[in-house]
């Protein structure tokens, strides 16, 4: 027999876990304030500055920088060689390589159709996630806006599944659209025949689509949430006041004041589309065949899984999709300072 | 134009509008949806390896009641024998002959066995939670390894993150100095390059500091993030300068002034970083696909999606690492919720 009620235990543990934080922390910093007033003798006020952002930039220019200066020198080198110094230099020769096809829409007609291929998979794929992505959590947003019992728990429902790891997304599928799975039991039961979801390619590309749309749309859905909270109410209600229909209040007000935000969560499914790998290559591996495969797996699979590791021809590849990325977020920069000035 | 009239139209406190139908029903098809699959997999994961051959599947973990006898290892599995006077009995399994099942009676096992055509008896079912399904792949597989190694890289690494990143915004924000600009621009614009465009060269820097396989290796190169720095800073820029100067005045250090004023008074954002690195961490995948290659060196994601591989046919297994994969993350979202909701649409960080 307890003396406590649980909420009470709880309660206590949550305040020493905090104590115990707070005496970790405190602890911690004292230890490190003798030999950082030390450098502050020799450095003084203002040079504590340089001090403080040592780590982070040493970090990121060994980690960040440094890899983006060098992923060109990769692309202008050859061999299977990881140490720079080994590889020799082949100029253009990787981007020629990649470029080289007759018919840009004929895969087959492509030296690198591989690569090809999962540029073909990656457009027809960003361009229909985008717009599931962009409709379906406007449309949640929408809905979530509106006046509505128990919101909070609706909220919730929408955005859980962005917080789960890509590998437990892929599964929880897999085992829902596997051979014997519930959607085969489902399809079975009400008169329809079994599918082979995963090995069927035009399947398993709509479930690509569909399980990145599951995964990330709460996402979304919150931010055009944030933007439709933040329309100031007095313009609703004055259209109220005027009698104005409530479409016209839709196109009127809400449609063109949402409008950066909308174009900002545009942008960021479109940049995040063209890197999709994750989920997709626990749920299909690619597959059936080449179906599901996209422009980051190609390079991945390119530099470190395959036998032979084409390094120069998958950093020439990460190149081409550095460029699309940024070019995307130069218009998003755009957009919003468009939308700041007009 | 009904569609929209259904979206905007829930404003008014009337009875129940089609509109209302509309949205209800869009939102109880999101609860089917969104919480549906994750349910599927929890009470897939209770179930045995034989029920969960089982086609079509039934939602509870049902399998056939077993019974152990005195002298077996092994459970017998129970059915119900008709006894000839029209009614049935739970009989044990001993023996199958062709067609013919030697049943005998759990609670007289001396007795000479009872003879019954299989196709007569029926199986027993009864509620089986197969607990063994989350405690075998701990013992087999280091499924505890995989979970320490994963606990380690998210906690270090949000620790790290959080000290490093807020050293660096305070400098950023709070002094003036040569190339303080030059620096914001520089991290700024690489706020979008994600490590899917530079994995070839990260790869080679780890391999030169020798990290490959190492938890170091997948904690160190996230560190820096910009979006950290970014968040940090705007929200540091509006902790007034007189606290500062006030501190330097009493004799504090600069590290003084870090750790006893800035940290504490930035601490909703810290909070928002420190939810989202470890959401980040946990969930990573390409990178450590690449960093780690050793089966001990494995986190928690890229343990279960090797195994998912290999463990094919062993879905029992696979559903209930997969849960111990998820369950963290649920219990931290349910303990956080608002905190993780406000900081996302306030941020736009994921």
């Amino acid at each position: 027999m307890t003396h406590h009620a649980p909420d009470q235990d709880s309660r206590t543990l949550s305040a020493h876990f905090a104590r115990g934080f707070g005496l970790a922390y405190t602890g911690l910093m004292r230890a490190l304030e003798p030999p950082f007033a030390a450098i502050q003798k020799r450095v003084g006020i203002k040079g504590m500055a340089y001090v403080f952002v040592a780590p982070n930039m040493i970090i990121f220019s060994v980690f960040v920088a440094l890899p983006m200066i060098l992923n060109i020198w990769y692309a202008l080198t050859g061999s299977n060689r990881l140490m720079i110094g080994e590889r020799p230099f082949v100029g253009l020769d990787n981007f020629s390589a990649l470029l080289d096809c007759k018919d840009y829409l004929d895969v087959n007609s492509c030296k690198q159709d591989r690569f090809w291929r999962a540029v073909h998979n990656s457009v027809l794929f960003v361009a229909l996630q985008v717009t599931a992505m962009v409709a379906l959590s406007l449309v949640t947003a929408l809905i979530l806006n509106g006046k509505l019992r128990a919101r909070g728990f609706f909220r919730a429902v929408f955005f859980f599944p962005v917080l789960l790891s890509p590998v437990v997304v892929a599964l929880i599928w897999k085992w829902i659209l596997q051979r014997d799975g519930l959607l085969n039991a489902l399809l079975l039961s009400s008169g329809g025949e079994r599918v082979a979801f995963l090995h069927d390619a035009s399947w398993s590309f709509f479930w690509t689509v569909f399980v990145s749309v599951w995964a990330h749309m709460g996402f979304y859905a919150l931010i055009l949430l944030a933007g439709l909270q933040a329309i100031p109410a007095d313009l609703y209600e004055a259209a109220e006041m005027d009698g104005t229909p409530k479409w016209r209040v839709f196109w009127r007000i809400t449609v063109p004041l949402l409008l950066p935000t909308l174009l900002v969560v545009v942008i960021l499914s479109l940049i995040r589309a063209v890197q999709a790998f994750d989920e997709i290559y626990v749920l299909t591996g690619g597959g059936p065949g080449t179906a599901t495969q996209f422009i980051v797996q190609y390079i991945y699979e390119t530099a470190f899984a395959n036998q032979v590791h084409l390094l120069g021809l998958a950093a020439a590849a990460s190149l081409l999709v550095a460029v699309v990325l940024m070019v995307l977020t130069l218009l998003q920069l755009r957009i919003s300072y468009h939308g700041k000035t007009s | 134009m009904s569609l929209i009239r259904a979206l905007t139209s829930t404003r008014d406190q009337r009875s129940m509008h089609i509109t209302d139908w509309l949205t209800y029903g869009f939102l109880l098809l999101g609860v089917v949806l969104m919480f549906g699959p994750a349910l599927w997999l929890a009470a897939s994961s209770l179930k045995t390896k034989s029920a969960l051959q089982e086609f079509p599947p039934s939602f509870l973990p049902m399998g056939q009641k077993e019974i152990k006898l005195a002298d077996k290892p092994d459970g017998l599995p129970v059915y119900l024998v008709p006894n000839g006077a029209g009614q049935s009995v739970e009989l044990a399994l001993q023996r199958r002959i062709g067609l013919i099942g030697l049943f005998i009676d759990p609670a007289k096992p001396e007795a000479d066995p009872v003879r019954a055509k299989m196709d007569e008896v029926k199986p027993v079912r009864e509620l089986t939670v197969a607990w063994d399904n989350y405690a075998e792949p701990l013992r087999r597989f280091r499924f505890d390894r995989f979970l320490g190694n994963s606990l380690f890289v998210t906690i270090v690494s949000t620790v790290l993150t959080l000290l490093v990143n807020s050293m660096c915004a305070f400098a950023l924000s709070k002094y003036s100095f040569r190339g303080r600009d030059a620096m914001f621009v520089f991290i700024l614009s690489t706020l979008m390059v994600p490590i899917s465009v530079i994995l070839i060269p990260a790869f080679l820097v780890v391999t030169s500091l020798g990290l490959t396989n190492s938890l170091w290796g997948v904690i160190l190169p996230p560190i820096a993030t910009p979006t950290g720095v970014f968040l940090l800073r705007q929200y540091m820029l509006t902790i007034p300068d007189e606290l500062i100067d006030a501190a330097r005045m009493d004799g504090a250090s600069e590290w003084r002034v870090y750790w006893r004023i800035i940290m504490p008074l930035a601490m909703p954002a810290l909070a928002v970083l420190g939810i989202f690195s470890v959401m980040w961490r946990w969930n990573d995948f390409l990178w450590p696909l690449i960093v780690l290659s050793r089966e001990e060196s494995f986190t928690l994601q890229l343990g279960l999606a090797t195994f998912q591989g290999e463990l094919d046919t062993q879905w029992h297994y696979l559903l209930a690492m997969t849960m111990m994969t998820l369950a963290p993350v649920v219990i931290v979202f349910t303990l956080l919720q608002r905190h993780i909701t406000t900081g996302i649409a306030s941020t736009g960080l994921k």
